[in-house]
């Protein structure tokens, strides 16, 4: 008799005979093993990486944004889509673990823990790109509002580039607590486990020194439950306030209500894709099958394919408005810098489009969303996509506005420029492949409190229950 | 700060547990902590613990960063420096919305997380007796506090009997400690005896 009862007919969320132990075994066991020359190898390549961008960045810090190819017409290009791209993608982490956590989604356990640190290296990749643009980086606390010796001057309340600096930092310090809270119960598995000193001391102290003991549970569950629904709004907040930084302008192209719902589900669109290409390697190199199954995979794939067609329709909308509107210059925006396939950036528009509306249709057929290769693929291509999406707003907005003899279109990005991206592919990378070699990347915990629900053993302890009657099933298990 | 007598239960099925633990109440023994892998839910109230009142404090904090926001920024806009922006008004309350809903936000994350790991006297280098290894794995060890009274044996046998699976006597501190521990050299205690 268990707490909370699921139907049989739903498919197990972990698969294989397990016990408690046989899960804590299976998810610690690459901690608690050498790390394999793969491993190695990516980490290598990673921290390469991380120092190409770390040169790039010194150059731009040391000569100027004058390292970058941007201009007075296109005074944004790859540095703030490439923001745009990694807030994006630190989406899905915490939409996963918040938002499916209070809508009671079973599957969230399985992928809760990775895509959470998705989110935070992915905020700490995006958070570069504002401040490195700011030019003079040593400057950058400028941003903090506190009585200064400098009038005071204060900040702007009324930009939302100063809202932005709130929602992201907010955002960045909300995802961490809640993923370290739910880290410290697995830290203490680690600890309890530990067969050399070292490791004993380590997790040991980042466990603080957890019992396990049915209070300080109960505690937890209620901030974890707190915590989520404070992260739900958030999330879409943190959003909506990055695409206030376009919407509240007067750029045609910018100046829309649509934006806010928009750049959410794209969010998550680019956030899930990310997910996906993470958890399938890691699933495959840590042999973590039977808790990220294709059950798992699937219902990702249905979260891409709904939120990939609500960007559609947003695309759709903005092409109708530019002409409903009969404003010259949206109209001129929409139909000849974006969706004119032979104008200087129309490529991008296409891009965006074959990658983010087309497709992800394929996500229809059950087939293709329970094939790791075609989600694997697919994954890639929505976030080229939505890396497409920003680049599209961004610069065909900017590059032919309001006065002609303004107009720009020779932007294209230096080698600093790319380099400074390729950075924070490094650093990402760098920080994703020390979490997966150092925290367990499953939430051992969590995955325990979903055991005997949906493990697929006891599940088939469940038919006795499905021929029960009515009234004795709610007799059993309602409370 | 002085060890006590406890005899531990270590169950490996949640089923079994529970039962016991009406059993255990109702006998009168005195439940000291059930130490589980995850939460498991219920065991709470099964135990007779009360509601925690973290959302509570977690809705304090989450006002109070509400409030900071908006009296920090009407102060700065309309008293402060009142910077013309357009010529719109001074006290924009709908443009500070978002960093309103931000501040609280955050006020009520870091409020209740620091409330939550002081409640559970969580902090790194803190160290906590642990009953058994295991209880971070995959047995569900049920922690009972003697008296002088108490026949250990007859505990440790009606634990049995209910279900437990391995059980134990054991002397420890219950409260937690920074850096060492040793029963025989607390200094406090051997200090007193000297006193006296």
């Amino acid at each position: 008799m268990h707490l909370k009862y699921e139907s049989q007919l739903r498919e197990p969320l972990v698969n294989g005979n397990k016990d408690y132990h046989q899960v804590t075994e299976d998810i610690l066991r690459p901690i608690e093993a050498k790390p394999t020359k793969l491993w190695y190898l990516g980490f290598y390549i990673a921290v390469c990486l991380l120092m190409f961008g770390v040169y790039s960045v010194y150059r731009e810090v040391t000569y100027g944004i004058g390292q970058w190819n941007l201009n007075k017409t296109i005074g944004w290009g790859w540095d703030i889509t490439n923001f745009v791209w990694w807030v994006g993608i630190g989406h899905a982490g915490t939409l996963i673990s918040a938002v499916l956590l209070l809508f009671r989604q079973g599957w969230r356990t399985g992928v809760n823990r990775a895509a959470e640190a998705m989110t935070i290296f992915a905020v700490m990749c995006a958070g570069q790109f504002p401040i490195f643009h700011m030019g003079r980086v040593w400057m950058a606390f400028f941003v903090m509002p506190y009585p200064n010796s400098r009038g005071p001057l204060w900040v702007n309340f009324n930009s939302p580039l100063l809202w932005d600096v709130f929602a992201i930092s907010t955002y960045f310090t909300v995802s961490l607590l809640f993923w370290y809270s739910g880290l410290i119960p697995d830290f203490a598995t680690i600890r309890d486990r530990a067969t050399t000193k070292l490791r004993q001391k380590l997790y040991g102290t980042a466990a603080f020194g957890w019992t396990g003991s049915t209070k300080h549970w109960q505690r937890h569950e209620s901030l974890s439950l707190v915590l989520a629904g404070l992260s739900t709004p958030l999330v879409l907040s943190v959003h909506t306030i990055v695409s206030f930084d376009f919407a509240t302008s007067v750029i045609p192209g910018w100046h829309t209500t649509i934006f806010p719902p928009y750049f959410v589900a794209g969010a998550i669109f680019s956030g899930f894709a990310m997910v996906q290409s993470l958890l399938l390697i890691v699933r495959k190199v840590f042999d973590l099958e039977d808790y990220i199954t294709l059950g798992h995979i699937e219902a990702m794939n249905k979260v891409i394919v709904l939120t990939g067609s609500v960007v559609g329709i947003a695309y759709l909308t903005e092409l109708f408005m530019g002409w409903y509107s009969q404003n010259k210059y949206e109209g001129y925006t929409f139909w000849y810098s974006r969706a004119y396939l032979f104008s200087p950036y129309g490529w991008s528009y296409w891009g965006m489009m074959a990658c983010n509306v087309i497709s992800p249709q394929i996500f229809w057929f059950r087939k293709m969303r329970r094939n790791v290769y075609v989600t694997f693929f697919m994954s890639i291509i929505v976030n080229i996509g939505m890396w497409f999406e920003r680049f599209v707003i961004i610069v065909t907005s900017l590059y032919r506005d309001y006065l002609p003899s303004s107009w720009s279109v020779y932007y294209s990005p230096t080698t600093w420029e790319i380099g400074f991206y390729l950075g924070t592919f490094g650093l990402f990378f760098t920080c994703f492949f020390l979490f997966s070699k150092y925290f367990p990347v499953i939430a051992v915990a969590e995955i325990k409190y979903v055991l005997k629900i949906t493990g697929d053993n006891y599940k088939e302890q469940m038919s006795k229950v499905e021929v029960l009657p009515t009234e004795e099933f709610a007799h059993e298990y309602a409370h | 700060m002085a060890k006590k007598k406890f005899v531990v239960g270590c169950f490996d099925d949640e089923a079994v547990l529970f039962p016991a633990v009406k059993k255990v109440r109702t006998a009168g023994y005195k439940l000291h902590d059930i130490y589980t892998p995850f939460a498991v839910h219920g065991l709470d109230h099964a135990m007779g613990l009360r509601e925690t009142s973290l959302h509570t404090a977690g809705f304090i904090y989450g006002i109070t960063g509400t409030t900071t926001a908006i009296s920090c920024i009407s102060w700065i806009f309309t008293k402060d420096w009142p910077l013309n922006i357009g010529g719109k008004p001074h006290f924009a309350l709908p443009a500070w919305i978002p960093i309103c809903f931000e501040l609280t936000v955050l006020f009520a994350a870091v409020g209740m997380v620091l409330t939550f790991c002081y409640l559970c006297q969580l902090a790194p280098f803190v160290k906590k007796h642990h009953f058994h290894a295991r209880a971070t794995d995959d047995l569900f060890v049920m922690v009972i506090e003697c008296t002088d009274k108490t026949n250990t044996d007859d505990l440790k046998a009606f634990l049995s009997n209910s279900g437990a699976i391995e059980t134990d006597l054991q002397f420890a501190e219950a409260d937690w400690w920074v850096g060492r521990y040793d029963n025989d050299e607390i200094p406090f205690e051997n200090k007193q005896e000297l006193a006296a």
